[in-house]
């Protein structure tokens, strides 16, 4: 069997199971990503507009999350967040559960995501001209509504090159989900580089999925920005 | 130190700190520490001297990707723009995986490198580890490298060339000294990220810190507390990283308004 036969979707080839890793990859990066940037925004506001005590708490969060290996924090997350979800279940006389790999590996991966997008939300909020926010607080405008209307919309331009980055980020830090045993795209090319001994052909095309990934991200992102900058008067981008 | 204790709430949340590390110590399972501690030392040696080799080394890398990007002509700017594009695009676990696994079944098919001098060394993991994490790092300081050759002012290249600098002397005096004092400030971050790149060698078998915890954990089924630990060492060495860097920006003369 030569060696491209042994990426063919059916089963003698591997590729099925590559695809199937590569699914449980994304899966994983979008719920990460999306539940990173829900505490993102929230730890900004919190950042920026928090008292001194939930400042000072949510600065110890973002230190230790941005100073230890992602690796170390997956695996206290993983096994601690199982086991405590388990323990809070016993206390109330409910039965164990057992906690699926989607769902953790999107908690654990969330919970590192929203240490960076705090940082990168809480610049791009400061970076909104204080005029627009005062503006819209004198017309009387409740909280919520400001930072939906106005707060929002204009920081977002300034935070899409760093959100860009966390994306690219989250898709790869999936694969360090294969070291507890996850079966994402990179665990599933290594059982498949292992048992067939092509170890040259399944890591390259598992690298060039990801690769994939990234350019098409790339690219979408910077559609992404192109649209949310739309209005600002090009002076701005150029006068730095 | 003073005014950052100064306001009441940090002292609240300073003892809370404290308690909860006494409580760390008096409540969890410490006996494996004594046995372990040799052992320990010598991963975080391991992990020091990991990340201090592959950051030089992927720093030397580095400086011809980006110049090659920021000033060379195109058939050496292409290339380098890919394998930068490349390291950058792709998981540092697949790519570790790849060479460990790929070079290791590669090397062995060939007599002469089985009868070469070299062997013993190529047939241990460290190697192979050194060359995936310098790989790395050199595709992610590349792109820095590139926007800091650009960043340096034309004014000051061309001031060199009209004082009749051979290219060079120019090189060597003036454009690479402030390329890299441009970078000093981003290089502390990337060599925090690099430091905590290190304990994916471990599933190659290179013996550091994070190899280490997981052994406690194989050997007397303890799951928390050599993670705990793990975690304390990785700060204190991520802070000392910090720290060395502000002492090399501090020998940086810089103007500030």
């Amino acid at each position: 069997m030569s060696t491209l036969e042994l990426l063919a979707l059916q089963p003698p080839g591997w590729g099925g199971n590559l695809l199937r890793g590569l699914a449980n990859s994304i899966q994983i990066a979008v719920g990460a990503y999306g539940l990173g940037l829900a505490i993102g925004t929230a730890g900004a506001y919190g950042k920026i507009y928090g008292g001194p005590v939930l400042r000072d708490l949510l600065e110890v969060y973002t230190t230790v999350v941005r100073a230890v290996p992602e690796l170390i924090l997956i695996l206290i997350l993983y096994f601690g967040l199982t086991d405590l979800v388990n323990q809070i279940l016993v206390e109330m006389g409910r039965d164990r559960i057992q906690i699926s790999g989607v769902i953790a590996g999107i908690a654990v991966l969330g919970v590192v995501q929203g240490a960076y997008s705090t940082e990168v939300l809480r610049g791009a909020i400061l970076a909104v001209p204080h005029g627009q926010i005062e503006a819209a607080r004198a017309m009387g405008m409740p909280a919520g509504m400001l930072a939906r209307r106005i707060t929002l919309p204009l920081m977002l331009g300034n935070a899409i090159p760093g959100l860009a980055n966390l994306w690219l980020i989250a898709t790869k830090d999936t694969a360090l989900l294969a070291v507890v045993g996850f079966s994402e795209l990179t665990l599933e090319t290594r059982q498949a580089a292992g048992t067939t001994k092509a170890y040259f052909t399944f890591f390259m095309a598992a690298g060039a999925i990801y690769l994939a990934i990234t350019l098409l991200s790339q690219w979408g992102f910077a559609r992404a920005e192109r649209w949310a900058r739309r209005g600002e008067p090009a002076v701005a981008a150029g006068a730095r | 130190m003073i005014a950052f204790l100064r306001p009441r709430h940090r002292q609240v949340l300073l003892v809370a700190g404290a308690a909860l590390v006494a409580w760390c110590i008096h409540a969890l399972d410490w006996s494996w520490l004594p046995a372990y501690w040799p052992l320990f030392l010598r991963g975080i040696w391991a992990t020091v001297w990991l990340t201090a080799l592959t950051t030089v080394l992927g720093l030397v890398l580095a400086i011809p990707l980006g110049f090659a990007q920021a000033a060379g002509p195109w058939f050496l700017a292409w290339p380098a723009l890919a394998f930068c594009t490349i390291i950058r695009g792709t998981p540092l676990l697949l790519q570790i995986w790849l060479i460990y696994y790929g070079l290791g079944s590669l090397f062995p098919q060939f007599p002469w490198i089985r009868q070469s001098d070299l062997w013993p060394i190529l047939r241990q993991a460290w190697p192979y580890a050194v060359l995936a994490l310098t790989l790395s790092y050199a595709g992610y300081e590349g792109e820095v490298m590139r926007g800091a050759f650009k960043s340096v002012p034309r004014g000051q290249l061309e001031a060199a060339r009209a004082m009749g600098m051979p290219r060079l002397t120019l090189f060597r005096r003036i454009w690479l000294p402030q390329a890299l004092r441009k970078v000093l400030p981003t290089l502390s971050g990337e060599t925090v990220l690099q430091m905590k790149a290190t304990p994916l060698v471990a599933t190659i078998t290179v013996v550091e810190t994070y190899a280490v915890a997981s052994r406690v954990r194989q050997d007397t089924f303890i799951v928390y507390e050599p993670l705990l630990l793990l975690a304390v060492v990785y700060l204190a060495i991520a802070a000392v990283i910090v720290l060395v860097f502000r002492h090399f920006e501090r020998m940086v003369p810089t103007r500030t308004a």
